[in-house]
């Protein structure tokens, strides 16, 4: 089909448009982590080019502590949940057995809970634990929506993974280990991988469990810390540290989504709509 | 462990002869499954649990040694207070508004992305970016951009610098507005942009030989065929709506000038008033609103889908 000159200018304006709906929050944080105190008032985009900023974020022992925590948190919360969900989906989308409907609808059920329902009780139960403001005290919680999520996705692309593979590799005469390692695990791996993306996305995301159950660098994670800067003085308006830290967590996300786009939108909408 | 061994047989109907080896499949699947089966239970079901016994109980932990049983007291206390209610209406005002809007939005990405010549893959790659961003970061961002000090949007041309939208609380909803429609009009799109591929091309084509008109092809064909993905997109995101938490925090921290929802309620009262029994009471009720809203849309989306069965 061969478009006309005014149809590629209509396209290109629709493109530039959703390029800066999507963009013009982040490119306004990235210009405000550049400005100096005297420029963060002039309500220009990228009016100064300083990093001081960023030396302040990262000499800032809190946004250190916050920022491992999150790598810590959000890696076990993927692991763990990864490896419970691909047993969970393998059953689901090769074995037959009754039941299966019944635990992906409860999947379901448990991604739509609302997590200020358990803060509570996980707040006064941590304390008697001893586990509040640790990371298992908030890996354990992560599992309500890491769990669901990763099941979902899972179970989408193992459906579409040829099992038969498996037996035509046995009739050659490669031992089940031999099939599985030569054959299943590759065949499998880029379902996993995308579904660790989306699952790590969602746990560095969390906010309102890192608010609720930690209270110290001991386990705060990113966007708690970002939410309780407070910068050199109580009463300094720290925008401009704030927008570095903001930066400095965003570019693994951007860096991620540019990478790896195919893959996250056939793993979100793969869970959503076959499901 | 449990569960695998005692659920197998009441889920299944007993079935005439059952062979050696589909028992054994069964076995294997339930025990494969029984890990994360058990851990979600345990993660939401106890909890879950606990928050309704403490529902029940007077229990302030700034006077631990008070703690007793009051029924249904709490519950009165809640439904009977203004702040409730008013918090369930900026709930549903944020909701329903900024769904509403996710969703037109959502359906122009999707048809920009699924029409597209070219560019498919830089638009991708951009929508993506507002999803998977930190909530947290977001807020600052769209927080800042309307700051009375240093934002962007007050030294751009025709806005007046008497307008200070977070210093009112229309102004400040429409900033969390804004905030909670840019994180997630991406994700709606990506689910209509599945939905959209399901439609097929030849009704279009066969339609405009009729002649049908762009806009009746899409009132016509592409909206009704879309009606279970569009029902699963707005399910997804109404009960996400609905628990709204991050961008209220930052963009107006503690719910200031009118902003509570139910969940900063919620947390006000457990975590800032540490009053455990009344904040598991609104923890109940959020948690009772959430299923009463995902079953109104289960039943519309197996109407939807039992209509459209019929009907082809």
């Amino acid at each position: 089909m061969q478009h006309t000159n005014r149809e590629r200018a209509l396209w290109s304006i629709a493109i530039l448009v959703v390029l800066f709906y999507a963009l013009i929050p982040v490119v306004w944080i990235a210009s405000l982590s550049l400005k100096t105190p005297e420029e963060v008032g002039d309500k220009k985009f990228f009016s100064g080019f300083s990093f001081d900023n960023y030396d302040v974020v990262f000499s800032d022992d809190t946004f250190i502590a916050a920022l491992i925590n999150s790598i810590g948190i959000a890696g076990i919360a993927t692991v763990i949940s990864i490896v419970l969900a691909a047993m969970t989906a393998y059953a689901t989308s090769r074995l037959d057995f009754t039941g299966k409907t019944l635990i992906l609808s409860g999947a379901l059920a448990v991604a739509m809970f609302p997590p200020i329902s358990i803060v509570g009780s996980l707040f006064d139960m941590w304390r008697t634990l001893g586990i509040y403001d640790t990371w298992i005290g908030l890996i354990i919680p992560y599992m309500t929506f890491t769990l669901p999520l990763a099941i979902y996705t899972l179970s989408a692309f193992f459906r579409e993974i040829p099992w038969e593979l498996e037996q035509a590799a046995a009739v050659d005469g490669a031992t089940p280990m031999q099939a599985f390692r030569k054959i299943i695990v590759p065949l499998a791996a880029p379902g996993v991988f995308t579904a660790a993306i989306l699952v790590f996305i969602f746990a560095w995301n969390d906010f309102i469990f890192a608010n609720t159950l930690t209270s110290t660098d001991n386990a705060r994670t990113v966007p708690a810390a970002l939410a309780f800067f407070t910068g050199a003085s109580q009463f300094e308006q720290p925008i401009g540290a704030i927008s570095a830290a903001s930066v400095v967590v965003t570019i693994p996300i951007i860096i991620m989504v540019l990478i790896f786009q195919r893959r996250i939108v056939a793993g979100l909408t793969a869970g959503a709509v076959k499901g | 462990m449990e569960a695998a061994t005692t659920r197998a047989p009441t889920v299944a109907p007993p079935k005439p002869r059952i062979t050696e080896r589909a028992r054994a499949e069964r076995k294997l699947a339930w025990l494969l499954c029984a890990p994360a089966v058990i851990a979600m239970l345990l993660v939401t079901g106890y909890p879950i649990g606990y928050a309704i016994y403490l529902s029940l109980q007077k229990f302030d932990l700034r006077f631990p040694d008070d703690k007793e049983f009051v029924g249904l007291a709490n519950y009165g206390d809640v439904l009977t207070s203004t702040t409730w209610w008013s918090d369930v209406a900026t709930t549903l005002i944020i909701t329903v508004i900024s769904v509403s809007i996710e969703l037109v939005l959502g359906m122009l990405i999707a048809l920009v992305m699924h029409r597209a010549i070219f560019g498919r893959g830089p638009v991708r790659a951009a929508i993506l970016i507002p999803y998977g961003i930190v909530t947290v970061v977001a807020a600052f961002g769209w927080r800042y951009a309307f700051d009375p000090t240093s934002g962007f949007v007050f030294g751009l041309p025709l806005v007046p610098d008497t307008w200070q939208p977070l210093n009112t609380k229309a102004g400040s909803l429409f900033v969390i507005i804004a905030a909670e429609v840019w994180k997630t009009t991406p994700f709606m799109a990506l689910l209509l942009l599945a939905g959209l591929a399901l439609v097929p091309d030849e009704l279009h084509e066969a339609a405009k030989v009729d002649g049908a008109s762009t806009l009746q092809r899409f009132f016509r064909i592409t909206l009704p065929l879309m009606r279970p993905a569009i029902l699963v997109a707005l399910l997804f995101r109404t009960l996400d709506a609905f628990r709204i938490f991050d961008n209220i925090f930052i963009i107006q921290p503690g719910g200031a000038l009118g902003t509570e929802s139910v969940s900063i309620l919620g947390y006000n009262v457990l975590i800032n008033r540490v009053n455990l029994g009344l904040g598991s009471a609104v923890s109940v009720l959020i948690f009772i609103c959430v299923i009463l809203i995902a079953v109104l849309f289960v039943k519309g989306l197996g109407t939807s889908t039992a209509q459209q069965r019929g009907e082809t």
